[in-house]
């Protein structure tokens, strides 16, 4: 072991509550930012689910369109001018829209309706763990989650509600198809989407492309740019940014995260500095006799950089079993915290050049350090 | 013939600021010899601690000069200095100032781990120079485990252990018994003896007389008198 290493070590562990005390100050700041950035992703995923299950390649829309839950129309006649593009082997309709939703007691509650067409190209259900797809064929079928059971006033399959005054029959149940904004998904065929939701029989929320085998992404999407005219042409990587730029930055929501996320680096940054400092000026004896002894500046911050190291590992060590206590608990919530491997790295560095970036502090009065002073204490 | 390890020749230096400002060295002239044991005597206030300071490298003195083992001091930055002093001079403190989180050997090893050697070289000469003090036996004792002696002891092996040139050695049996304080001396008799190094004792007590070869006494910031130490100075002080 590098006796430098040993000295750092035991400058930090010789204060035992001093020492707990910064760990569970690093651990309350990286558990604070674990949170936030865990949401965030949570969040960034959630945004696009029905962008990342749906078997589109591009995307057409109304202009102006800011995310997959906007209510704006298009006209479903672009949809055979769409096919008419080079390139472009299915184009099918997508209505989306909020609708009441009638329990069996009476009550009512707010349903976000996805509308599909069954056969081939459509944002269809998935994890399907009652009744099947083919079954929304049956006039009146509808798909909902298990999440949403108690919700929806449903317990299983074949049960009956109300959507926008007409009976609607649960024939299919998904599990995991949870909205960030808490309000149910309800799939259906896209015929009974438009009068569930409103929807004018001519109009569509979204006409979804497939592309013919060997197509060119680009070409056809500049294809149907310069065919369709008043409409948005995205690719599906260009559509989940765009969801995600307005759930994100435009509502506010990512900022907030964010804001959090750095508040809890300010915090443990200064825990951090505050301890290494105060260790730094108990132990000032021992840096101005090694200092005196002939050691290198070098040396000296190699023992402060080792204690914000050590600091920094059982920390993160603390912090994220903590996360990950966190993410299993939030996992079947409308908006878990996600702990991704690349997440995971990315905070322990982050803890890492956080302590280490607190050393400065002790770094500039070690600095300061007369050597000469040995002689009079 | 011994070489001169150690020389300062005309320092002046300042202490304090502004109404404070005092001349704590008024044109100090030294020189040690490979060989010799020194002592710098002096009243409180005198410069020993200032003179002590500049030879060692930790203060730079307003005017004057210092060589140590042939070269200037002049003019190097911290950092060179730090260096000169790693590889020429070993220091001891009468507060022994040891790591107290460290035991013995790793205190002594800490001389030698700041020059870069390797772990196992330094491991070795730690324990070599323990057993020399007379401290082989209690190598991984803590400095709260040990007595005031043995504790100077250690510091002593630390300076020790990088076969330093120049020794230098504030009060080091200023906190001793006399027991203590004669065993320290002896061993500091004992490096002495070898002609490439030279200590420097810095104290109020004429105890420890008997093993120097020489005293220079300091007073108001000025060598007043230096004397060579005859047997009859030997035999009134060991009366």
């Amino acid at each position: 072991m590098s006796l430098q290493f040993r000295l750092a070590s035991r400058n930090l562990f010789h204060d035992r509550l001093r020492f707990i005390a910064t760990i569970i100050g690093i651990i309350f700041s990286i558990v604070l930012v674990t949170v936030q950035m865990g949401l965030y992703v949570g969040f960034r995923r959630m945004v696009t689910t029905m962008i990342d299950h749906a078997p589109a390649q591009l995307w057409i829309m109304p202009v102006g369109t800011k995310c997959f839950e906007d209510p704006s129309l298009l006209d479903e006649r672009q949809r055979f001018r769409a096919l008419a593009v080079p390139g472009v082997a299915e184009a099918t309709p997508l209505v989306i829209g909020y609708a009441q939703w009638r329990l069996p007691q009476g009550t009512t509650t707010p349903v976000f309706v996805v509308g599909s067409e069954l056969r081939g190209l459509g944002l269809h259900p998935w994890n399907v763990v009652e009744g099947r797809l083919d079954d929304l064929s049956v006039p009146g079928a509808v798909a909902i989650d298990q999440t949403y059971f108690e919700r929806l006033g449903i317990t299983g399959v074949e049960q009956t509600a109300e959507l926008r005054d007409r009976k609607v029959q649960v024939m299919a149940v998904s599990k995991g198809i949870r909205s960030f904004t808490t309000t149910p998904y309800v799939f259906t065929d896209v015929e009974r989407a438009r009068s569930y939701t409103g929807t004018p029989a001519s109009k569509a929320s979204y006409l979804l492309v497939r592309l013919a085998p060997e197509a060119d992404l680009w070409k056809v999407q500049q294809g149907l740019r310069d065919s369709l005219g008043n409409v948005e042409v995205l690719t599906a990587s260009e559509f989940r940014n765009r969801s995600r730029s307005f759930w994100l930055f435009g509502t506010g929501a990512g900022a907030a995260l964010f804001a959090g996320a750095l508040l809890g680096v300010i915090v443990g940054t200064v825990i951090v500095a505050q301890t290494l400092y105060s260790s730094t000026k108990d132990h000032i004896n021992e840096f101005a006799t090694l200092r005196a002894i002939g050691s290198s500046s070098r040396y000296i911050y190699t023992v402060i950089i080792w204690q914000a190291l050590l600091s920094a590992i059982v920390g993160f060590a603390g912090a994220a079993g903590i996360g990950k206590i966190v993410a299993a608990a939030t996992a079947e919530s409308a908006l878990p915290v996600i702990m991704t491997p690349m997440l995971t790295v990315a905070l322990f560095l982050l803890t890492v050049t956080m302590c280490v970036g607190s050393a400065v502090a002790a770094i500039v009065k070690v600095m300061r350090i007369d050597p000469a002073m040995v002689f009079s204490r | 013939m011994t070489d001169v390890v150690l020389a300062a020749t005309d320092l002046v230096h300042h202490l304090g600021q502004g109404a404070g400002r005092v001349q704590a060295l008024k044109g100090v002239s030294l020189a040690l010899k490979g060989g010799e044991l020194v002592l710098l005597m002096g009243p409180s206030g005198s410069g020993k601690t200032t003179l002590l300071s500049i030879l060692g490298c930790l203060m730079t003195p307003d005017a004057g000069t210092v060589h140590v083992g042939g070269h200037a001091v002049a003019g190097l930055d911290s950092e060179a200095l730090a260096k000169l002093r790693r590889e020429r001079i070993g220091f001891i403190f009468q507060s022994y100032h040891l790591f107290p989180t460290l035991n013995a050997e790793d205190n002594v090893r800490l001389a030698l781990d700041v020059r870069g050697e390797r772990a196992r070289t330094a491991k070795a000469a730690a324990r070599e120079v323990l057993g020399t003090v007379g401290l082989g036996h209690k190598r991984k004792s803590l400095p709260r485990a040990l007595s005031g002696g043995e504790q100077q002891r250690v510091a002593i092996a630390r300076a020790i252990v990088g076969k330093t040139q120049v020794i230098l050695a504030d009060e080091p049996t200023g906190a001793l018994d006399t027991a203590n304080g004669q065993a320290i001396m002896t061993l500091l008799a004992d490096i002495a003896k070898d002609p490439s190094r030279a200590v420097l004792v810095v104290t109020h007590d004429p105890r420890i007389l008997p093993f120097a070869s020489r005293v220079v006494h300091i007073e108001d910031g000025r060598i007043v008198r230096e004397e060579a130490v005859t047997e009859s100075m030997k035999k009134v002080s060991n009366a």
